[in-house]
């Protein structure tokens, strides 16, 4: 689900800004040809609307598998003002502790519920901008079309600096890249108590 | 809640040692691959993504599906949100494929409507003949497919009473126009019988400016803007795809609101 979500992720962004281009929120800030997906405009909004449902579909299977199986509050919660600080201090220090790469740092945790809501509020304003009509309640709650269309655009950047950080991380402790290809190291059979009875 | 992939009890230990080989070669891993390369295998058949013509026929034929899911999500009750006349934007923004310097004049004294296809009175009509018929008005937002945005007010006769007026099969697929600067367009039947979808002769009041689409244009509340073609000529009921200016270079058909 992660590498699908990774190509889906960069062409919805790439098209993304391709779509962005034509009408730009920031004023004078483009994203240059080589960045965006799609020749012109039209295909990169062919992208982006195809792009939507393997985003959507990867993104239920995600969100439910990490519901139903319990991952999310192993592996997200709880997370620890105090923690926060101490890894943001050792990390500021190149001290990235990661020995044991199955277990999140309380900044890893919290990144990773940021960037988690970042992509589900990224379809709630993604669907409010495609059909403001259909949807005009919803429009409403975020406060008119073009306020959506700029939180739409405000989830991208979270998303990007997210992957900024995400991926130099990843690229300092290179043995969580090994990790993410062939699906993480083999856990020992533990003895564990779950939903009240021992296994 | 437990994992529902991880078993209440492990195996008796015995089992496992006497089919080690062969655990060893069950590997989920191994299953992953496989389907991968597969799955790499059957795309690279189906569909050269090397040939930039191949990728573009597949994001259109999902285009078209997506088409189809608009058209369901299309709710013909609806009502688009309406805003005060105060806020109608004077004059409106003007956009086209050409400079607002290239716009090309319709002299509304021998214009005519054509009326073409599923109708039962094909007469051509006029001015005074749109004028005749009941008008409607509405402040709406209008929606560039670019991201921008304004308030505009807009009235004429809505194009259901136009479509009932001529006869026209209302069971028809399509509604297409032509138009004077040569930007042909067509929607859905059922877009078509919107009550915010209007044949506009005015704007915030007063008559259709040149640069705007005298002597009437489409304008609907329920699509982008780039569905909505000024300086209308003609108007044809069909069950066969028309398609439209910027569809053919790619645009999504429906573009629905």
């Amino acid at each position: 689900m992660h590498w699908v979500n990774v190509a889906v992720m960069l062409v919805m962004i790439t098209s993304g800004w391709g779509i962005y281009d034509d009408d730009v929120i920031v004023r004078g800030f483009h994203f240059s040809p080589f960045w965006r997906l799609g020749d012109w405009a039209a295909w990169s909004l062919n992208w982006h609307f195809a792009g939507m449902w393997f985003l959507v579909i990867n993104g239920l299977f995600y969100l439910g598998y990490g519901f139903a199986t319990g991952r999310f509050r192993e592996k997200l919660l709880p997370i620890r003002p105090a923690e926060i600080v101490r890894t943001v201090v050792d990390t500021l220090h190149l001290k990235i502790a990661h020995e044991d790469i199955t277990v999140y740092n309380a900044v890893q945790k919290l990144l990773y519920i940021i960037v988690i809501l970042a992509g589900i509020a990224q379809v709630v304003t993604g669907i409010a901008i495609w059909k403001p009509v259909q949807f005009s309640g919803l429009v409403s709650l975020l406060g008119g079309f073009q306020t959506a269309r700029v939180l739409h655009f405000a989830g991208m950047t979270v998303i990007v600096g997210f992957l900024i950080i995400h991926v130099t991380l990843a690229l300092f402790v290179p043995k969580t890249l090994w990790a993410m290809l062939t699906g993480g190291p083999k856990l020992k059979p533990r003895t564990r108590v779950e939903g009240g009875h021992a296994t | 809640m437990r994992s529902p992939f991880r078993p209440d009890s492990l195996p008796d230990p015995a089992i496992l040692d006497n089919h080690r080989p062969l655990i060893n070669s069950l590997e989920r891993r191994g299953l992953l691959r496989g389907g991968l390369s597969l799955g790499a295998l059957v795309m690279l058949t189906g569909c050269d993504v090397k040939r930039p013509e191949a990728v573009k026929s597949a994001l259109l034929a999902i285009s078209r599906l997506n088409d189809d899911v608009q058209a369901l999500l299309f709710n013909p009750n609806k009502l688009a949100p309406t805003y005060p006349a105060s806020m109608i934007l004077r004059p409106p923004k003007f956009n086209a494929y050409y400079d607002v310097m290239n716009v090309k004049p319709v002299d509304g004294a021998t214009w005519r409507l054509e009326v073409s296809g599923l109708v039962a009175d094909k007469r051509p009509w006029t001015v005074q003949d749109l004028q005749a018929l009941p008008q409607s008005s509405m402040v709406i937002r209008h929606i560039c497919v670019e991201g921008w945005s304004y308030i505009g007010g807009w009235s004429g006769p809505t194009l259901r009473s136009f479509l009932e007026h001529v006869g026209a099969d209302l069971r028809a697929r399509y509604v297409a126009f032509r138009t004077a600067d040569d930007y042909p367009s067509s929607i859905d039947m059922a877009t078509a019988l919107h009550p915010q979808t209007l044949l506009a002769t005015a704007y915030g009041g007063d008559t259709l400016t040149d640069p705007f689409g005298y002597p009437v244009r489409l304008r609907m509340s329920t699509k982008l803007g780039y569905k909505n073609p000024k300086w209308i000529t003609a108007i044809e009921v069909t069950n066969t795809y028309p398609g439209g200016f910027w569809e053919a270079k790619g645009f999504p058909w429906f573009a629905g609101l």
